[in-house]
């Protein structure tokens, strides 16, 4: 497009939500500033994440057989993600915090996984739970299937397994809290270390 | 005079009583529904497709992730319709463990469903006791199969392994306990007023419309349709167990979720006489089959009890080691069509109630 | 109880034009289908239609629809074939007769691209409304898969 020769990436994105259409030709508009996503101010960054890793809101939304175990199971009585502070589902995603995305995502259904994941607010997180949504699984040659959601939205922690158990997803649950607490010795014990079932 | 006119609400595709991804474009006036749309296939993974590049034996793992609640049953169709094509005679003592863990699995799905249908209608304790025993047939068909969810237990002539040391113990020990838990469902859940308030009369299914709609499983015998293939075709070894086949009377939500409830209890019935009976069979677990399986050329269609309905695999072969085309009749899929029909004229708070009785699986709806 | 085989050979007796195949499958041509059909259900109390599906022989030229009809009362089981063209797949819809072909139709003009005529609401059921091309055809090209 003409209008966007020259702007950096997100002015141009912008552009395409301030459609003219519904905006008019204003030029106002189309130079809306920049705003940053995350305002950084170290200390307070700090204490503010030490809230935000003890009680993670993840959204509930199941796609497939991961979601038993990932969701249902793991907020069941036996393993009870709730010890953590963990267990609080919300169903609308402009409360959730991290995004399970538990089963095979088909090409039918990656719009709205990429609507939900746009309908959250930052900070943000995501987990690819299953080997479908690490890399599609044993689905990978279908003819309707997104190999592995990364290629749609950022994923922070995969859990692999198929289904994972239970215990894999509350361990999934521990290391996004070691990364979002920034404690890099916790995730580095536990690399190469895979908890599948 | 005011204008009134009908609109669209969308329910779904992410909502937590669509079981899944699963999505109904409803058209109300006011709070009543008009007409529903049905939108399915976010879930549609081509396995069809995929059964046409896989050989016999490594089609039975995609059969566990059509059905996953009770993965045992889906192999058990697909492998009787090779079987079937390849006229292969399953051992006995296979024959009975296969009904023990297909009986275990018809049980973890219909704990599951039991459970999730009262959190649908508001009562998050009847999910937490329901998941309470469903961990602990868990355990056990971990330790009879390896895994928790996707079996892929049964082969093409028999199953993959013999019961561990001790494993039938325990299992006569749950199943010794298991109708008390399910008394606690029924003081729970089935005799709560509000769950009954919001289940009896709605939803209502005539017995004939659901014959004509081949509606399957409790959907059908909840209007007191009496066809169940464990007693129709009596396949496998069914004949040898003595359990009644439970039927509701109006065909409402309710009947088809207390059918649910005493199919278990038959279930439980079924596992402790197979368990007693299998003490005295000795045997192999799988009949003498060739490592590389070539079906004759030919088609079978095979169909069997799962515990949403029917479940039928119809296989062509072309005398490859891979099958020509592969086709699954699923129960939830068929027992979904009727939907649009059976909301109409119903309340929007009554979509939850009838969507759960019907008792999805939407892997299984968009295969 | 279940007879079916005596059931095929009444059947093959009543009418003329059906061909029975070593497996007991009825295979009905594509003109007769409806009225065939109309008469299991009216007269033989085959009141369950179980599955219906197809399968594409390519080297053949033709699809082949597969019907598999129960009875709830008197426990029948029977497989009814047809072929159809591969270049003009038009069949007529069961769906006045059994409701259970509604979404199995669909299911099989979505995946095969097999025209029902008489269906009230022939779209496609699985995938995207504007997808291209049927997938179970046997020469469908797609893209993707693992890299």
């Amino acid at each position: 497009m003409e209008v966007n020769k020259g702007k950096t990436q997100i002015e141009a994105v912008q552009k395409d939500i301030w459609a003219p259409e519904y905006f008019g030709d204003n030029p106002d508009l189309y130079n809306v500033h920049e705003v940053k996503r995350l305002v950084h101010l170290a200390p307070v960054e700090k204490v503010l994440n030490m809230a935000r890793a003890h009680s993670i809101w993840p959204l509930g939304f199941g796609l497939a057989c991961c979601a038993i175990e990932g969701l249902m199971a793991a907020q069941g009585p036996r393993y009870d993600l709730s010890r953590f502070g963990y267990e609080v589902l919300r169903n609308t995603a402009r409360q959730a915090d991290v995004m399970l995305v538990a089963g095979t995502v088909t090409t039918k259904a990656a719009d709205f996984v990429v609507r939900l994941w746009e309908q959250m607010s930052e900070p943000k997180w995501c987990m690819a739970i299953g080997g479908c949504a690490i890399s599609g699984g044993p689905f990978v040659d279908s003819y309707h299937v997104v190999p592995g959601v990364n290629k749609l939205v950022p994923v922070d922690v995969y859990v692999p397994g198929c289904p994972p158990r239970p215990d894999a997803v509350l361990d999934a649950f521990l290391m996004l809290r070691a990364k979002i607490l920034d404690k890099r010795e916790y995730l580095q014990r536990s690399k190469g270390k895979v908890v599948t079932g | 005079m005011l204008r009134t006119q009908e609109f669209n609400i969308n329910f779904g595709p992410q909502h937590p009583s669509t079981h899944g991804v699963f999505r109904v474009v409803l058209t109300m006036d006011g709070e009543r529904i008009v007409r529903a749309e049905p939108i399915c296939g976010y879930l549609h993974r081509g396995m069809e497709k995929l059964a046409e590049s896989r050989t016999y034996p490594q089609f039975i793992p995609y059969t566990d992730r059509m059905d996953y609640l009770a993965a045992m049953l889906q192999n058990w169709g697909y492998v009787m319709a090779v079987e079937k094509l390849m006229g292969i005679e399953v051992p006995e003592r296979a024959e009975y463990l296969r009904v023990i863990s297909g009986e275990l699995s018809r049980l973890t799905s219909h704990v599951l469903a039991t459970g999730v249908y009262a959190l649908d209608m508001g009562g998050f304790t009847g999910f937490l006791l329901c998941f309470r025993e469903r961990e602990k047939m868990m355990d056990l068909l971990e330790e009879l199969t390896g895994s928790r969810m996707t079996l892929s237990y049964a082969r093409i002539g028999g199953v993959a392994a013999d019961v561990p040391e001790g494993w039938l113990d325990k299992l006569k020990k749950l199943m010794d306990e298991m109708p008390g838990y399910i008394d606690e469902y029924d003081g729970l859940i089935t005799g709560n007023e509000i769950f009954q308030a919001r289940t009896k009369a709605v939803g209502v299914l005539k017995p004939e419309t659901a014959i004509n709609y081949s509606l399957s499983g409790p959907v059908l015998r909840g209007s007191g349709v009496n066809y169940d293939l464990r007693k129709v075709k009596s396949y496998s070894i069914y004949d040898r167990f003595d359990f009644d086949v439970p039927l509701g009377e109006n065909g409402d939500c309710f009947d088809r979720f207390f059918c649910r409830v005493r199919e278990m209890r038959q279930s439980v019935r079924i596992i402790q006489q197979a368990i007693e009976q299998i003490k005295e069979i000795d045997g192999p677990i799988i009949a003498k089959v060739p490592k590389v399986l070539k079906p004759p050329k030919g088609e079978a269609y095979e169909e069997i009890e799962s515990s949403k309905g029917i479940i039928g695999y119809y296989v062509v072969s072309d005398g490859s080691n891979k099958p020509y085309r592969v086709h699954v009749r699923r129960p939830s899929f068929i027992n979904l069509g009727y939907l649009d029909e059976m909301l109409r004229g119903y309340l929007i708070a009554d979509v939850v109630a009838i969507l759960g009785s019907i008792d999805i699986v939407l892997g299984e709806v968009d295969c | 109880m279940i007879d079916n085989a005596a059931l095929v050979e009444e059947l093959r007796q009543k009418f003329n034009y059906i061909e029975v195949n070593e497996q007991s499958t009825v295979i009905v041509p594509k003109d007769k289908l409806l009225e065939f059909m109309q008469a299991l259900k009216d007269d033989y109390a085959l009141d369950f239609l179980t599955n219906l599906t197809a399968v594409d022989y390519i080297d053949e030229n033709k699809f082949e629809v597969i019907y598999n009809i129960n009875s709830t009362a008197k426990g029948y089981t029977l497989m009814v074939k047809t072929s159809v063209d591969r270049d003009n797949p038009e069949l007529p819809s069961v769906f006045p007769i059994w409701g259970g072909a509604n979404w199995q139709e669909r299911e099989v003009y979505d995946l095969l691209g097999i025209v029902f005529t008489g269906h009230p609401n022939l779209k496609r059921i699985l995938l995207d409304y504007d997808y291209e091309g049927h997938p179970l055809r046997k020469d469908f090209q797609w893209k993707g898969g693992r890299e």
